[in-house]
């Protein structure tokens, strides 16, 4: 049985105008996701810039209210509970957030903002089997437990996003959706959190939901990649697959996009024209067509589902073989 | 936090001199001085309005008088004499009490009043420190509650009809309001007009329940008219700051932890909203202060303010300069206390150099 099974999940933002504030307009941030996760797996989210895979990642978590659309993990059904069940559950899925230096209450100590987590479930009998978790996290995160008696700005971004982490992992969660965990960090410093990431993994059976938008940390950590496309997942499969020889048209783009290191490559770099259209008002039929190479007139007017074009590899293309 | 402390009052005094300095070359900037009034009466001499001059060196140059005054500040002619007399009046606490007139400045006598400056300053510095401390309380209590509700109501109606009143204060300045008070006093008869308390009370029992009652009474719409300018602007600060806070990611965080959304809001949101606001604590102070000075003078509060403007327009100088000090000093207070309570406040910041 799936750890995660998210249905049709669609998040649309009212975008308002002026003092009265009549809504005018969507955002279409998500737009009818569907996706699964199994226990231990990581599940690579890639796509350009605002395409939404935050937004995707943080109402799965309910951070963010869904506008509709199912999410059930672990057999519980997350977009029906209450506000009280739903903090309780929280326990089973975290988060780590992008940004290491804003993630991180600046007035709290590293003890105490981890330590929170544990009073919020009560996972320690007392203060001192609590303080005797914070340590023993901050160990299995790489850091001296000294540690919990400082703040966060005392600490370098690495170290903060070991934090993070540590605080993810004090409430013993199943899943971690982990948002672009190492954009915002030096790339000797992106190798050291990765390894971490998969180090715990291996540990404690943790899921992943691992958000980037570079295709190179995203094939290194997971198993199986998902490309989104404004709102709309364009393809899914494994991640050898989908980085050896990606189907959708834009995925080919993403791939080609990433430096290689062998010089022989014959892979030629494919430039889309324009810009991602407007996730307010986007284009007809297939999502991706005025931008696409290979566009036909039915891409125009005929919105592709997602498809299985060989076993285990999924695409939303009209024209993938 | 000792080192702090000294620290901070050693700076004070090279403020001090400079401020005193400056309003020594502004008095002499304006034209006239306190005897040029004298000048129109018959019964006054030229000889003996110079001789007056002369005695408060005001036929002198302004640094020449700068520099009497720092002298007299604490060794003026018959300091000495002064000492003694005080040694010989009473057997009890006589080295204590000589310490004290030894060390402590004096400001000179008021040319108007006849009287030691800083005496006059004490008691006006007591009434406008109860106008500035209830217009704080006024403000402050009403501002905070009231940003907060409208952050955490965004875009609803009360969030609206705060922005309005928000508004309206902020476009109304603070003399108009001062004179809509003293009409609204006028008209429906609920708060007495000007002073600190009702003459019937003129020798009853300072701490006597019905006096301090009609002491608050009197105080009340000055202080409402004080607190509204500042009330506005912080109001709209704290909602702005909560808004800030409530949209950064630690709160998600908290959130994410599974913490209730009260508690998201208190413990995270709310305590790194305020920390900005401790900043504007220390100017709110300097805006109470010159709002006090124009209160004040609008709906006769007898203040600081007003004693000030009084000898301005007199050019009693004595009484200006030690005005004028006694304003910076608190001002000076004010800032040190902003600082205090954004170190106890943010364990960012530490209290250094
Ligand atoms: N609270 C919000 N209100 C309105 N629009 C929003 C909101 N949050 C996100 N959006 C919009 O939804 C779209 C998706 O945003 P999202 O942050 O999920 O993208 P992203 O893929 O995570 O981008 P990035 O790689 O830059 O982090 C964007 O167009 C964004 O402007
Ligand atoms: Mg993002």
């Amino acid at each position: 049985m799936s750890l995660l099974k998210v249905n049709n999940l669609k998040v649309y933002f009212p975008v308002k105008h002026g003092l009265f504030s009549r809504v005018k307009a969507h955002v279409k941030a998500v737009d009818g996701v569907s996706l699964h996760i199994e226990p231990g797996e990581t599940l690579g989210l890639v796509g350009e810039s605002g395409c939404g895979k935050t937004t995707l990642g943080r109402s799965i978590i309910r951070l963010i209210e869904p506008t509709s659309g199912t999410v059930e993990f672990d057999g519980e059904q997350i977009t029906e509970l209450s506000g009280g069940e739903l903090r309780s559950s929280r326990r089973k899925f975290q988060m780590i957030f992008q940004d290491p230096y804003s993630s991180l209450n600046p007035r709290m100590t590293v003890g105490q903002i981890i330590g929170e987590a544990i009073d919020i479930h009560h996972l320690a009998a007392n203060s001192v089997a609590k303080e005797a978790r914070v340590q023993e996290l901050l160990k299995a995160v790489g850091l001296d437990p000294i540690y919990a008696q400082r703040y966060p700005h005392e600490f370098s971004g690495g170290q903060r996003q070991r934090i993070g982490i540590a605080r993810a992992l004090a409430v013993e969660p199943k899943l971690i959706v982990c948002d672009e965990p190492v954009s915002a960090l030096d790339v000797s410093v992106q190798a050291q959190i990765i390894n971490l990431l998969k180090d715990l993994q291996v540990q404690k059976g943790l899921a992943y939901l691992f958000i980037a938008h570079d295709l190179a940390v995203v094939e290194h950590i997971s198993q199986r990649v998902m490309v989104m496309y404004l709102g709309k997942v364009v393809e899914l499969a494994d991640s050898q697959k989908v980085c050896r020889e990606p189907k959708h048209p834009y995925s080919q783009a993403l791939i080609s996009a990433v430096p290689v290191v062998d010089p022989d490559s014959k892979r030629q770099r494919i430039i889309l024209p324009g810009d991602v259209p407007s996730p307010i008002d986007p284009p007809t039929g297939c999502v991706f067509h005025p931008r696409c190479p290979v566009a036909e007139a039915r891409c125009k007017v005929e919105s592709p589902a997602l498809r299985e074009i060989t076993p285990g590899h999924w695409a939303a293309c009209h024209l993938a073989k | 936090m000792g080192q702090f402390l000294i620290k901070r009052v050693l700076h004070m005094i090279p403020i001090l001199l400079g401020v005193s300095l400056l309003t020594f070359l502004l008095l002499d900037l304006t034209p006239g001085d306190y005897f040029t009034a004298l000048e129109n009466n018959p019964q006054i001499t030229k000889e003996r309005l110079d001789q007056l001059r002369a005695k408060w060196h005001l036929d002198e140059s302004w640094y020449v008088q700068y520099g009497y005054w720092i002298k007299n500040l604490w060794f003026a002619n018959g300091k000495l004499g002064d000492l003694k007399s005080q040694w010989n009046k009473e057997a009890d606490g006589r080295v204590w009490r000589v310490i004290k007139h030894a060390v402590m400045p004096d400001f000179g006598d008021s040319l108007q009043y006849k009287q030691p400056s800083s005496q006059l300053i004490t008691l006006r510095l007591w009434n406008t420190f109860m106008l500035s401390l209830m217009a704080m309380i006024l403000a402050w209590g009403i501002a905070l509650p009231l940003g907060i509700w409208a952050a955490v109501k965004k875009d609803s109606w009360v969030d609206r009809s705060c922005s309005g009143i928000a508004f309206l204060g902020l476009s109304i300045p603070e003399i108009l309001l001062g004179l809509l008070a003293l009409m609204f006093a006028y008209s429906t008869g609920w708060f007495p007009i000007g002073g600190v308390e009702s003459d019937m009370y003129y020798g009853v029992d300072e701490w006597s329940i019905p006096r301090l009652m009609d002491r608050f009474h009197h105080l009340l719409l000055p202080a409402a008219v004080l607190a509204a300018s500042s009330l506005a602007g912080l109001m709209r600060q704290m909602r702005s700051n909560l808004l800030d806070t409530l949209r950064a990611e630690y709160v998600t965080t908290a959130r994410a932890k599974g913490l209730g959304e009260g508690w998201v809001i208190y413990k995270h949101a709310l305590r790194n909203a305020i920390n900005p606001l401790l900043t504007i604590f220390g100017y709110s102070l300097a805006h109470l202060l010159s709002g006090a000075f124009i209160v004040e003078n609008v709906m006769s509060w007898p203040g600081l303010g007003r004693l000030t403007l009084e000898a301005l327009q007199q050019q009693d100088y004595p009484l200006v300069v030690a005005a004028v000090l006694m304003a910076t000093a608190l001002l000076m207070a004010g800032n040190f206390v902003a600082d205090l309570l954004l170190a106890w406040s943010d364990p960012r910041i530490r209290l250094e150099k």
